[in-house]
């Protein structure tokens, strides 16, 4: 077994590589900015191209643009670049243009606190945009998935042509562990579907069958039109109610409905367990580490890590709760998550810890929550 | 060659209106360069002029308002074979101002048209960036209170060589058109024209009118000697070509024993410039090189040369969950700005904990075992005493040892870097 050191902002850039990611742009910002620096190292001697935006609404639109002509994409920033993403991500979402977006969560809100954690965007990636279509966003727990689940990401985005978030965290993303790369199983990198470019193409055309619309490259030599207008199959702006309203199904549709096909999460069951903990991102490491020094003493609990965020894994939630009497909910900020699962676990009550304090949940905390609520 | 106008979907502006020559210049112009649909893309911004990619069969491309240039770009570094043409009216050149600055210093092969009609036509006819302070608009007083741009004067200033102002009604639009298109580099056109919806109902502006005000403006042609250079993609493609392919991640094999196989906690207090982080690093190698896991989580402020630095390290044979640290084995106190973020816990520290501390750093009462590190007697400098003081560790012993240590500094540094580091782990004095 050989290890190697590397922080979580490095894994996410050497996932993307591995995934097949040709094309970065990003604006510089703490605590995302490594993931830049990562990639300027390596992309460009490799033959693709890494550029630093004049601001974060540059950087994603490169972005767009490259994805557009079939390059796979990704850029990175935290809160205060997120939200000035907003725009390009509900054109990423309606236009259906693939694309990887880590946000390095910090602090917030506004610009907060630079070099601190939180899970604080959580509601706002997926609510962040106009227009209320569903995204989808992962949260990684350690460097492992930091590499895993950005292969996970860009596969996603290639197959339904999407925006896909990793919601990374200052905790995870800039603190250095160890790994053995070699013991990683990797998932088998997926392209998006291409159309034939010999038979007649509507960029947006899809099927009940094949809710994703096949792929051709702007700058083949089949026109490609892109448009962030409401638009038909054709990729022409259309004021018809029926196109317009078969399109937004379709988008809702074509993520919803495979969701299952991506419910990434871990489960530890302790024998004997009354009590459900449910987290993600770097607190769940926190609550493993509680639950293991309960288990010690006598006390089992279960634990389930989200990795999935968004679509919520809602049969997953169902299925696992329904042994416990109690289900807890930790996380990194004053109570986002816990409102999905709320609302899905409805009527039952829900116990949540949220801390935004600029500091990491220690177990210690963790487990005077399971004990005593 | 045929024209690549869209029969199925002609213009739509208002009669009149001046960006429906525009289209017309535009079609003569792809036409007399002999390019087919499928080697050109239009980009499209918000407005009137984000129609124009509708109008025409090539590639098309339509997105946000004023980032037209931004998808451009992505494109055209994608996709170099590409004849890249953005349209946009003098609304997008206001809102996508940093683009504009942005793309003029790159010199990226882009045509940006820029359909200016000196207001905004389709949501009633507010000033923009190129309303006159005379005019009469919707925006009430406002555009009173400001000065309008020269875009070209600012493109020029920005490092745009390719520059041309020009009235829709000029006979050598399409002329200059060509130029434009043919530059290999960015270039902008400020097209003047006439909105017959909006402006022209409060405003006398006319063919006429235009060129007389055209003819008064300074001339831009400097601009090109000035600023012509390197196109950006082909300048970009050359450097990283010359760049050496980056290292793949460094893989730690085992070698060593650690002194011991119980977890251990190390903490760095000290402040910035004393190579904390680093330090904290080669802790983690040194315990990659007895197969440990190992985790950093560094706390410093924003301020780079400034303020307190703190590495918190876990050796642990078993997976780490939780990176802080709860019960530390060893502190390093090399500085009162480290020391002065961590008070409480030192304060707790149970009697077989070991602090290593720099001489005269102020510890609040403590039950730990304080060993004092003479740094001054053997003249080693701030920089280095948090590599120092690894080596009194492994010294003594504590979560790394001597082996360990070395191996980690092989495995970080190189050359007369790692011959000066190895020299240091033997010059501190405990």
């Amino acid at each position: 077994m050989a290890l190697t050191l590397m922080e979580g902002n490095e894994a996410i850039a050497w996932g993307a590589l591995k995934a097949g990611c040709r094309f970065f742009a990003g604006y510089p910002i703490t605590p995302a900015t490594t993931v830049y620096n990562a990639m300027l190292q390596r992309l460009p001697p490799a033959g693709g191209i890494c550029l630093q935006g004049e601001d974060e609404i540059a950087s994603i639109g490169f972005c767009l643009g490259a994805s557009m002509a079939g390059h796979k994409a990704m850029t990175a920033t935290s809160g205060p670049g997120i939200s000035l993403y907003s725009e390009q991500i509900s054109f990423a979402v309606g236009s259906e243009i693939p694309i990887v977006i880590v946000d390095v969560q910090r602090l917030g809100p506004s610009t907060g606190s630079a070099t601190r954690g939180a899970d604080g965007d959580i509601q706002f990636l997926q609510w962040g945009s106009s227009g209320g279509l569903p995204v989808i966003v992962l949260a990684p727990v350690d460097v492992r998935d930091c590499i895993v689940l950005t292969m996970q990401a860009f596969n996603l985005a290639e197959r339904f042509r999407c925006p896909v978030f990793m919601a990374a965290n200052k905790e995870i993303a800039m603190t250095r562990e160890t790994l053995d790369l070699e013991a990683l199983d990797l998932p088998a990198v997926e392209t998006r579907s291409m159309a034939d470019p010999d038979a007649p193409f509507a960029p947006f055309a899809a099927s009940p069958h094949a809710p994703v619309p096949a792929f051709l490259p702007i700058g083949g030599k089949r026109l490609v039109r892109q448009t962030s207008s409401t638009h038909g199959p054709d990729g022409y702006i259309t004021t018809a109610p029926e196109l317009i309203a078969a399109n937004q199904d379709r988008l809702m549709r074509k993520i919803l409905s495979a969701a299952d096909a991506f419910t990434f999460y871990d489960c530890e069951e302790a024998p004997g367990a009354r009590t459900l903990v449910i987290s993600y991102g770097v607190t769940a490491r926190a609550v493993s580490d509680a639950i293991a020094r309960l288990a010690a003493g006598g006390n089992p609990a279960s634990l389930l890590i989200l990795k999935t965020l968004w679509p919520v894994p809602e049969a997953l939630l169902r299925a696992k709760a329904a042994a416990y009497e109690r289900i807890v909910v930790i996380e990194m900020n004053m109570g986002q998550y816990v409102r999905e699962i709320q609302r899905i676990l409805a009527p039952r009550d829900i116990v949540f810890y949220g801390q935004m304090n600029g500091e990491l949940i220690r177990p210690e905390k963790v487990q005077e929550v399971i004990a005593h609520g | 060659m045929d024209s690549l106008l869209n029969r199925e979907r002609p213009p739509v502006f208002c009669p009149g209106c001046a960006h429906e020559r525009v289209v017309a210049a535009l079609d003569q112009t792809l036409q007399r360069l002999a390019l087919s649909g499928d080697r050109v893309v239009i980009v499209s911004d918000i407005g009137c002029s984000g129609l124009f990619d509708t109008f025409f069969n090539t590639h098309a491309f339509h997105g946000l308002h004023g980032r037209a240039l931004t998808y451009a770009t992505g494109l055209k570094l994608a996709r170099p074979e590409l004849q890249v043409i953005v349209t946009m009216g003098d609304g997008g050149l206001g809102i996508g101002g940093a683009h504009v600055l942005s793309t003029c210093r790159r010199n990226i092969d882009l045509t940006l048209l820029v359909l200016n009609n000196f207001n905004y036509g389709m949501t009633g006819g507010q000033c923009s960036s190129t309303t006159p302070p005379e005019a009469r608009v919707g925006s009430g007083f406002l555009n009173r209170l400001e000065k309008p741009i020269d875009i070209c004067q600012v493109a020029g200033s920005a490092g745009a060589a390719h520059l041309t102002r020009i009235s829709t009604y000029d006979d050598g639009l399409i002329d200059r058109m060509m130029d434009a298109i043919q530059f290999k580099g960015f270039a902008l056109m400020d097209i003047w024209g006439v909105c017959p919806g909006r402006y022209a109902r409060g405003n006398k502006l006319s063919p006429a009118s235009i060129e007389t005000e055209l003819a008064q403006r300074p001339p831009v042609d400097h601009f090109q000697r000035q600023n012509t250079r390197a196109e950006y993609g082909a300048h970009y493609r050359d450097e990283a070509a010359r760049l050496e392919p980056a290292a793949g991640p460094l893989r730690v094999e085992p070698r060593h024993k650690p002194p011991t196989e119980a977890r251990c906690e190390v903490i760095l207090l000290g402040r910035a410039g004393q190579r904390i982080v680093t330090a904290g690093e080669l802790l983690c190698l040194a315990g990659a090189t007895a197969g440990l896991h190992a985790t950093q989580k560094n706390d410093y402020p924003i301020t780079v040369l400034r303020g307190h630095s703190v590495s918190e390290i876990v050796l642990a044979r078993e997976a780490i969950g939780f990176t802080g640290i709860d019960r530390p084995r060893a502190v390093i106190a090399l500085a009162a700005e480290g020391v002065a973020r961590r008070r409480r816990m030192l304060a707790a520290l149970p009697a077989d904990a070991l602090v290593l501390r720099a001489r005269g750093v102020a510890l609040p009462e403590t039950a730990a075992t304080v060993v004092d590190i003479d740094f001054k007697t053997n003249r080693v400098k701030a920089p280095d005493w948090a590599l120092a003081t690894l080596g009194v560790l492994a010294r003594r012993g504590e979560v790394i040892s001597a082996d360990m240590l070395r191996s980690a500094l092989a495995l970080r540094f190189k050359g007369r870097v790692l011959e000066a580091a190895l020299a240091v782990l033997e010059k501190a004095v405990d």
